[in-house]
């Protein structure tokens, strides 16, 4: 197959490139220029130490560099592509739209979903590429199922259940099978420069990992009142609701202490009226989620016993999930904390070859276990 | 393969090759006293005369320098700054709007870092720089204007410029132009001296000799402030230890290149028009970008309607065919050619256009192999380019839902 290898400079796309190669498939690297205004030509663009430690991220020339030196020592042709303005439109201003909205996107879910597998594979696809090879950890078998890594650590399946079928099709993991630890010992054997380079943790349009004050810059000053669940009592201020989240704890800057001493979490973010509201931990227990815009990886279910994930190396729990009217509900069969709308709920039915990703959603609500109160999340 | 990108770099004469590695066995830094010492300054000075008669300047206008980037820079800055302290008054530059970056960058780095007041002469829609623009600039301006830059011959489109004519206009007013004739050398006849240009970029590895190795034709009366500083070597105009076998391979091919310029531009000029003919066969609403006829004879471009040049260039790589998009940045993404862009065209067509350029060693062969592999690839190119729409608005609904649900299993 002629199959167009994502590289993003890192240890584990270059792998998966060097894999296919030696799968027997005719291998083109792409690195994708994301960051709209790369810092070309700055003095310390092509510093000599060998990992930058101040910038991080995956589309700063240095990213490019890493991953076209990969591929000379691979063999294969090597281009950038440049997708700064759909990844900005797609990815950036979706996550900043969705933080304003209340929800809490998973912005890396969302650049699988609209630039890699998306804009990526269709012009692969046009350019008479059969599939698009990436580094994430994941299984996908010739039955087009997709599975858990066999390093449950790296486990990448959470955030590629939003792929179709379709898009599946034309998707190759090679990484699936072998331990973060493999690949980096993989990589050093064949004299991959990456070997050693550090895991990408954070958000890699945010170098600086400060995403309330990158919010902040994009929307704003917008403060509100912190609110008790219970005694609807206004227990501080905040200067923008967007910058809070279901089950956050730290941050909240309370004017005073719980009665009962006990910490308070976030329970639901309400843009309209700027309101975060507030709670013991407890109420942040929910057994019913419901989520929009369903992808079903393995066919259409109407009610499925599985296991449930909501979010990226979140625990799952045993569920029953439901699909109906383009609506997914999962009932959980023990409450879950802190469930935040905007992250996908994906249903995982439990393997000992790797559990298989039935299918995903994005989390438009989760209620408590009695079906009363105050529903958690975006009101 | 098909070698289509000899104005990125073309290969070196198997003479310039000859005399560098003949050269490079001897020892010898051409500032020693001693006798090694002389016999490199010997060979450095044989070559200033070399290359200076055939480029029709006086050995002692010959500056070496590392290649085109370096001269131009020491040529836009250097007289800038010479003339600017010579008269605080002169803060202007007057630059073509299709030159290549290393003029372009130089020029808005004055501006920025200097406060230079930068203006860029438009040019019509084969490239072509409008006279007319630069007599109008200085008559207005001229008392104020520190130094005019403008190429000889286009490095995208392959348009060559009437560098006499702007050359004469600007001594008329006294302002010494700078010409980037770096394309020009031995594809077409290049005079120093009866250019009328005060000084002149030249390089090695567009014309057969080494990369790395280029000059600055500066006349003697031309002031210029040195941008490196040290041992004074070069009319204390360029510090630096000259590279002695680059520069005696760089003689070598500038003479060569010269002396066959007329049969260069003859061959070459005739496998470039039956390359232009059997594109505008295959792909019969290829655009033909650049002066038709007063254009550098290895240089073809064109715009493919509704392609993306890089794509094109991906799938002509993938069949061992090399061209160009034409500028790229340093990370490797492609932006629309700004030369395009001053030609009037639109930034689709600017991002549509590939680049195929001819030198000695091109074969009808090659130019065969293109056209064979260029009707399929465009027709790819299409389909993908198709497919990118503008991004969307808000995007979250995603490419889900019930009507991309797969059959069960």
């Amino acid at each position: 197959m002629r199959v167009l290898a994502a590289m993003s400079g890192g240890v584990d796309s270059a792998v998966a490139a060097a894999r296919a190669v030696d799968a027997g498939h005719d291998v083109t690297g792409v690195h994708l220029a994301l960051a709209r205004n790369p810092q070309s030509g700055s003095a310390s663009a092509f510093a000599t130490r060998p990992h930058r430690s101040v910038a991080r991220g995956c589309c700063t020339p240095e990213d490019a560099r890493d991953a076209r030196r990969a591929a000379d020592v691979i063999g294969i042709p090597f281009y950038v592509w440049d997708l700064a303005a759909q990844f900005h439109a797609d990815v950036i201003e979706d996550f900043v739209a969705e933080y304003a909205a209340g929800r809490t996107p998973n912005p890396c879910l969302r650049c699988n979903e609209k630039i890699k597998f998306a804009a990526v594979l269709d012009r692969a696809l046009a350019l008479g590429f059969d599939a698009v090879v990436t580094g994430h950890h994941a299984r996908l078998g010739p039955d087009g199922r997709l599975r858990r890594s066999v390093d449950l650590a790296k486990d990448q399946s959470y955030v590629l259940a939003v792929l179709t079928r379709e898009q599946l099709a034309h998707s190759m993991f090679p990484l699936g099978d072998s331990t973060k630890a493999q690949v980096r010992a993989e990589a050093a054997r064949r004299g991959l420069a990456v070997a050693d380079k550090p895991d990408s943790h954070d958000i890699c349009f945010i170098a600086d990992g400060d995403t309330r004050r990158f919010l902040a810059e994009r929307l704003g000053e917008a403060p509100g009142e912190v609110v008790d669940a219970q005694t609807g009592e206004v227990l501080g201020t905040h200067q923008g609701a967007y910058a809070y989240t279901v089950g956050q704890r730290r941050g909240l800057r309370l004017t005073r202490p719980a009665p009962d001493g006990r910490p308070r979490y976030v329970l639901s973010v309400t843009p309209v009226t700027r309101t975060v509201t507030v709670g013991p931990a407890e109420a942040l227990d929910v057994s019913t989620v419901y989520g929009d815009h369903p992808v079903w990886t393995c066919g259409e279910p109407t009610t499925v016993e599985c296991e449930v994930q909501m979010r990226a190396h979140g625990e799952t729990v045993p569920a029953t999930v439901t699909l109906a009217g383009g609506r997914l509900t999962a009932h959980l069969h023990r409450p879950v904390r802190g469930v935040a709308p905007g992250q996908a709920i994906v249903a995982y039915r439990p393997d000992p070859a790797g559990d298989v990703v039935i299918g995903s959603a994005t989390i438009s609500q989760a209620l408590p276990e009695t079906g009363r109160g105050v529903p958690v999340g975006a009101a | 393969m098909a070698y289509l990108d000899h104005a990125a770099t073309t290969p070196m004469l198997p003479e310039a090759i000859e005399a560098y590695a003949a050269t490079a066995h001897e020892v010898g830094n051409a500032s020693s006293l001693h006798a090694p010492g002389r016999q490199a300054r010997r060979r450095v000075e044989e070559a200033r005369e070399r290359i200076a008669a055939a480029l029709g300047a006086r050995p002692s206008e010959v500056i070496f320098t590392s290649g085109g980037t370096e001269s131009d820079n020491l040529a836009v800055k250097g007289i800038f700054w010479a003339r600017r302290a010579a008269e605080p008054r002169r803060t202007r530059v007057v630059a073509g709007a299709v030159e290549h970056h290393a003029v372009l960058d130089s020029v808005e780095w004055l501006a920025r870092q200097e406060g230079a007041q930068v203006d860029w002469l438009p040019v019509d829609e084969v490239g072509r720089i409008r006279v007319d623009a630069l007599r109008e600039t200085l008559a207005e301006h001229a008392d104020e204007v520190a130094v005019v830059s403008t190429m000889w011959a286009n490095n995208e489109v392959g348009t060559v410029q009437p560098v006499p004519e702007l050359a004469a206009l600007a001594a008329e007013y006294g302002v010494p132009l700078h010409t980037d004739a770096v394309q020009a050398v031995g594809q077409i006849p290049v005079d120093f001296a009866s250019s009328g240009a005060a000084a002149l970029t030249v390089t090695g590895h567009k014309l057969g000799g080494p990369i790395g190795v280029g000059a600055l034709l500066l006349a003697r009366d031309a002031p210029c402030t040195p941008v490196l500083h040290g041992g004074g070597q070069e009319r204390d105009v360029r510090s630096g230890t000259l590279d002695v076998p680059g520069i005696v391979a760089f003689a070598v091919a500038v003479e060569a290149a010269v002396k066959g310029q007329q049969e260069f531009a003859a061959r070459v000029g005739a496998l470039r028009d039956e390359l232009v003919q059997r594109v505008r066969e295959v792909v019969p609403d290829a655009v033909y970008n650049g002066d038709p006829a007063d254009r550098l004879p290895g240089n073809a471009h064109f715009s493919f309607p509704g392609c993306e040049g890089d794509a094109l260039l991906l799938l002509l790589d993938a069949q061992g065919i090399a061209c160009s998009t034409g500028s790229a940045c340093s990370a490797g993404v492609a932006q629309p050619s700004h030369v395009l862009l001053a030609m009037g065209a639109d930034e689709g067509r600017a991002r549509s256009s590939l680049r195929f350029t001819l030198g000695h060693t091109s074969t009808a062969e090659e130019v065969d192999a293109l056209v064979a592999a260029l009707p399929g690839a465009v027709e790819r190119a299409r389909r993908a380019g198709a497919v990118r729409k503008p991004a969307a608005g808000r995007p979250t609904a995603g490419r889900s839902a019930a009507g991309e649900a797969a059959p069960p299993h």
